[in-house]
């Protein structure tokens, strides 16, 4: 197992079927903008995690503008709100179960959503969600973009430095914003 | 003439009568049914695994299981592994789904026979101690006792006799859930959560009987609500006495420590401190008892080197405790077969032999399983374990700021931390000297010490944060009111209404372990949030020991701050994890006393009233054991919904509902028979909430039931709304599916809330309100 798919707690293991390692920002890119109706999920520790916008909140938000959804979980909305940007909110676990429904028409009542993306969260619980939608939303695409690999995602970003981790999370969202 | 434990058994040698003469009369009756019980016999006496399925199912329809595997994989049997992860099965046939009720299923019998085990061993050596006819008084003005008895067995226990047959049943149903998770039994996941259901059901009858054995014979206090102060944290310790330190669960060894020292008069030379439930129980033998803390405490406090003796008895006890022990050089007492941990039993040598092998180091602990040896032996190796242990030396600042140079700043401390705290960090800056970081992060360790185990360098963490924590925590004293054990039937008589009508917006249950996200202070947060809004608080275990822990501005805590009484504002400390059946006692005698449904062996029927009609929530927002998922489980099958920390997810599924699907919450009128949408009311059975903030508002949505009454859903919706414009900064967006009528609307925010659900096509009268049944029978 390369490093990059050291699990971000101890023995968080994966199962035989484990999350894609995203090799490059760009990869990233393309799934979410071959998407049509991406949703990003911002967990609640989101705002203690300094990133080059300032925190993974500010990054939320640029991810917002460009045109992906963004739904906060845990009673984070409020710090968007703070900031003048409002999100869908809905707690974590009540999301995981409307992801697995394929009848769900998401937030704006237009359809299931077809990649999930996920950052902020707190380990553990993502850790869980993911694993009920690997089993139970088979044809649900789900990305963790946090700094620690999450082996229950279909795909992941690797386990590295924050340094690096930063970096490729600024190129994903200036990805994303070309051609906006 | 001898009466067995189970049944009656009249057994005579040689009987002379008119009618001849007998030789070995051998008679045996079967189990008694109390006929003096004015009540007639319910529906469901002595209920097998599969008596409530259709109950089960009625709630598990509503609230369907969202599934999070803990692992892809079955490792149970000789087929496997099998990986079942999405469509696949096990070699057996199993699926995904059904494996992870399985596992919930053996948490739950875990949790429950744990419970039973602790109540059998008690209720045997009670009944040594006292007699078979040992009459039960549980609580001053009440006369409906052992309510969780009464309804799942429909027998009304009045001496210790009676509860061996409630104890025969629950181990045979216990057996029989055991059973089902075999390889080739159950396969459906629903069948499997109705049989979890069940073991929590058994699980509250089970600790009922714990309870009830110590409340009669031990005189704890009897459901007063003035039940006495007592002292809670390293700070309440008299150093300068020799200390003993006991942890777990099971109070007969301590009663007979604390026994000794009564006798010997030696309370002056010897402090008893305890961890966890062992500590309540204690304090209501005798409020000269010291509570330590919660069971998160457990290592920090032996790695302070005070404890002169440990003493264990079960449940939640650190596995390596005499190694630990052993480097503080404190002797080690076991005293239940439950966990003897290698030592060697000395329960039939003379104590004198026992204690003078324990102070000249010959062994590291005994194990002593007869609760009447234990007091001498603890006691008098306590007071010659003191000057011996005089020299002893816990781990100095200087030895820590050398040690923690060793770190290869590897990070695999907070990898290995549930709550990845930044020990790394706070470690290299001991290293230079600066503990404050470790001091910072102290609070919200949880004690399991994995960063230990996953430190290259072997680096004492735990010691380190004990040290740098030292001068406020070895200060730190708080007051606890001790457990007072059951609600009275007088209390529920004055507060049943309220709280059925919805005009007490709620009863908080804080439950649980101390598997916290961020320390146990947050329990306080919870606690007195509730309590300002006077909702009812009731706590157990160690969510009650932690909620102790914060003085405001005047010195006082939240025991001193709020009365003990069961009314709207009262703060109870019901007692050990065993009192739980009390808090679920408290909401069947509700619909028992004020609704005077009939309680005999009558589940459902109480089961739909509580779900109904009753706003209780048990938050456990440290859940960490089995013990605690069997405790939520007999909630759940009674209909009360139980939040959890995040952590709680572990135990891998929640139960949900789903506010958007009308035809989820549909209920029948029991005065019409008609079918009526009535809201997603309470909205989930099982949830786990990621912060603080979230459960809080949780709760307060939670706490709404059907059968509200105008003014009752206006004080609920107040609560909620105000909690979710303090913690999201907005209104919440479905107030819709809970305003029934215009006057359900709080006064002061009747325009706003209106001007709202109105845009979302809220019409009056679409929710219903009804006499609410889920059960078809009760129409009348």
């Amino acid at each position: 197992m390369s490093a990059k798919m050291r699990t971000g707690q101890t023995a968080e293991i994966p199962g035989p079927k484990k999350a894609n390692v995203i090799p490059q920002p760009k990869v990233a890119v393309s799934m979410i903008k071959r998407a049509e109706r991406p949703l990003l999920v911002v967990g609640s520790k989101a705002p203690d995690i300094e990133t080059n916008d300032g925190d993974l909140v500010d990054s939320a938000i640029r991810f917002l503008k460009t045109g992906v959804t963004v739904v906060a979980t845990g009673h984070l909305s409020k710090t968007f709100r703070d900031r003048g940007v409002e999100v869908y909110s809905m707690q974590f676990m009540n999301l995981g179960d409307r992801l697995r429904d394929p009848g769900w028409a998401g937030f704006d009542g237009k359809g299931p959503y077809d990649i999930v993306l996920f950052v902020g969260t707190l380990y553990y619980m993502e850790w869980l969600v993911q694993s009920g939608l690997k089993s139970f939303a088979q044809d649900l695409r789900t990305v963790s973009l946090g700094n620690a690999y999450q082996p229950n995602a279909s795909w992941s970003m690797g386990s590295s430095p924050m340094k690096n981790w930063l970096t490729a999370l600024d190129d994903i969202i200036k990805g994303l914003e070309e051609g906006k | 003439m001898e009466l067995s434990k189970k049944d009656l058994r009249l057994k005579i040698d040689e009987l002379s009568s008119s009618i001849g003469v007998f030789k070995g009369l051998d008679i045996q009756v079967g189990r008694i049914i109390d006929d003096e019980w004015e009540e007639p016999m319910g529906p469901t006496p002595f209920p097998s695994i599969g008596t409530f399925r259709d109950w089960d199912r009625k709630l598990l329809e509503r609230y369907k299981p969202f599934y999070m595997p803990f692992c892809d994989l079955c490792c149970l049997c000789t087929f496997g592994k099998c990986d079942l992860t999405g469509d696949k099965k096990g070699a057996c046939g199993l699926t995904m789904a059904a494996q992870q009720s399985r596992i919930v299923l053996l948490a739950c019998c875990i949790g429950a026979s744990t419970h039973c085990a602790h109540a059998r061993h008690m209720m045997d050596h009670l009944i040594e101690m006292y007699g078979r006819d040992h009459k039960l008084d549980i609580a001053i003005n009440t006369n409906v006792q052992a309510p969780n008895s009464r309804l799942v067995c429909g027998i009304r226990p009045k001496t210790l006799r009676d509860l061996e047959d409630i104890l025969d049943y629950v181990e045979t149903q216990l057996v029989q859930l055991t059973a089902t998770a075999h390889t080739g039994q159950e396969g459906d996941n629903i069948d499997f959560e109705s049989k979890a259901f069940h073991a929590g059901m058994l699980d509250h009858v089970a600790m009922e009987v714990a309870d009830l054995c110590q409340i009669s014979t031990l005189d704890f206090p009897k459901g007063v609500a003035d039940a006495p102060m007592t002292e809670i944290g390293f700070g309440s310790i008299d150093t300068s006495k020799a200390v003993v330190m006991c942890i777990g669960h099971n109070v007969l060894p301590s009663v007979d420590i604390i026994d000794y020292l009564m006798e010997n008069k030696l309370f002056e030379e010897v402090e008893v401190g305890g961890l966890c439930c062992t500590a309540h129980d204690n304090s209501r033998y005798d409020k000269r008892a010291k509570v330590l803390g919660p069971i998160s405490w457990q290592l920090r406090y032996i790695r302070t080197g005070i404890p002169d003796v440990v003493v264990v008895d079960e449940q939640c006890l650190r596995t390596d405790i005499v190694d630990e022990a052993q480097k503080i050089g404190a002797p080690v007492i076991a005293t239940s077969e439950k966990s003897m941990l290698g030592l060697p039993n000395r329960t039939h040598d003379p104590s004198d032999e026992i204690v003078e092998d324990l102070v000249e180091g010959r062994t590291p602990g005994v194990l002593i399983l007869e609760p009447d040896k234990v007091g001498e032996v603890v006691v008098k190796t306590a007071l010659k374990m003191k000057p011996k242990r005089a020299g002893f030396k816990p781990l100095s600042m200087e030895e820590l700021v050398e040690l923690a140079g060793n770190c290869r700043g590897c990070m695999e401390c907070v990898m290995a931390c549930p709550n990845n705290l930044p020990v790394m960090d706070a470690v290299k800056a001991a290293a230079e000297g600066a503990v404050e970081a470790l001091a910072e992060i102290q609070p919200m360790c949880v004690g399991c010490a994995r960063c230990e185990s996953a430190c290259p360098e072997d680096l004492p963490i735990i010691s380190f944060l004990t040290k740098a924590a030292e001068e406020k925590e070895m200060t730190d004293s708080f007051a606890i009111r001790v457990g007072r054990g059951a609600v009275t039937d007088v209390e529920i008589r004055e507060v049943g209404r309220g709280i059925v009508f919805g005009e007490i917006p709620g009863v908080v249950a804080l439950v649980g372990c101390a598997n916290y996200p961020k320390g146990g202070l947050e329990v306080a947060d919870i606690a007195e949030e509730f309590l300002k809004r006077r909702f009812i608080v009731v706590a157990t275990g160690c969510a009650a020991m932690d909620l102790a822990l914060r003085k405001d501005e005047d010195g006082l805590n939240l025991y001193e701050k709020y009365p003990g009484n069961f009314d709207a504002g009262g703060l109870l400390n019901i007692g050990s994890c065993v009192s739980n059946a009390h808090i679920t006692g408290a909401a069947i005698k509700i619909a028992n006393i004020f609704a005077k449904r009939p309680l005999r062996a009558n589940y459902e029927e109480i089961a739909d009233y509580i779900y109904n009609r009753v706003g209780a929530v048990g938050i456990a927002w440290g859940a960490m054991s089995q013990k605690a998922a069997s405790i939520a489980s007999g909630c759940w099958r009674l209909g009360i919904p139980v939040i959890v920390g995040p952590h709680g997810s572990k135990y891998r599924r929640n139960l949900l509902g789903r506010a958007d699907k009308e035809e989820d919450w549909i209920t029948l009128d029991a005065r019409t028979g008609e079918e009526k949408y009535v809201g997603p009311a309470p909205e989930h059975l099982f949830y786990s909430a990621e912060t603080l903030e979230e459960a809080m508002v949780m709760t307060a949505k939670l706490s709404m039931r059907p059968n509200d009454t105008t003014k009752g859903r206006a004080v609920k919706l107040s609560h909620y709304v105000d909690l979710h414009k303090t913690y999201y900064g907005t209104m919440p967006d479905d107030l819709h599916q809970y305003v029934r009528v215009e006057a359900d609307v709080p006064f002061t925010m009747k325009e706003e809330v209106l001007g709202i659900i109105k845009e979302k096509g809220w019409e009056e009268g679409k929710i219903g309100m009804l006499d609410p049944t889920l059960l078809r029978r009760m129409v009348r």
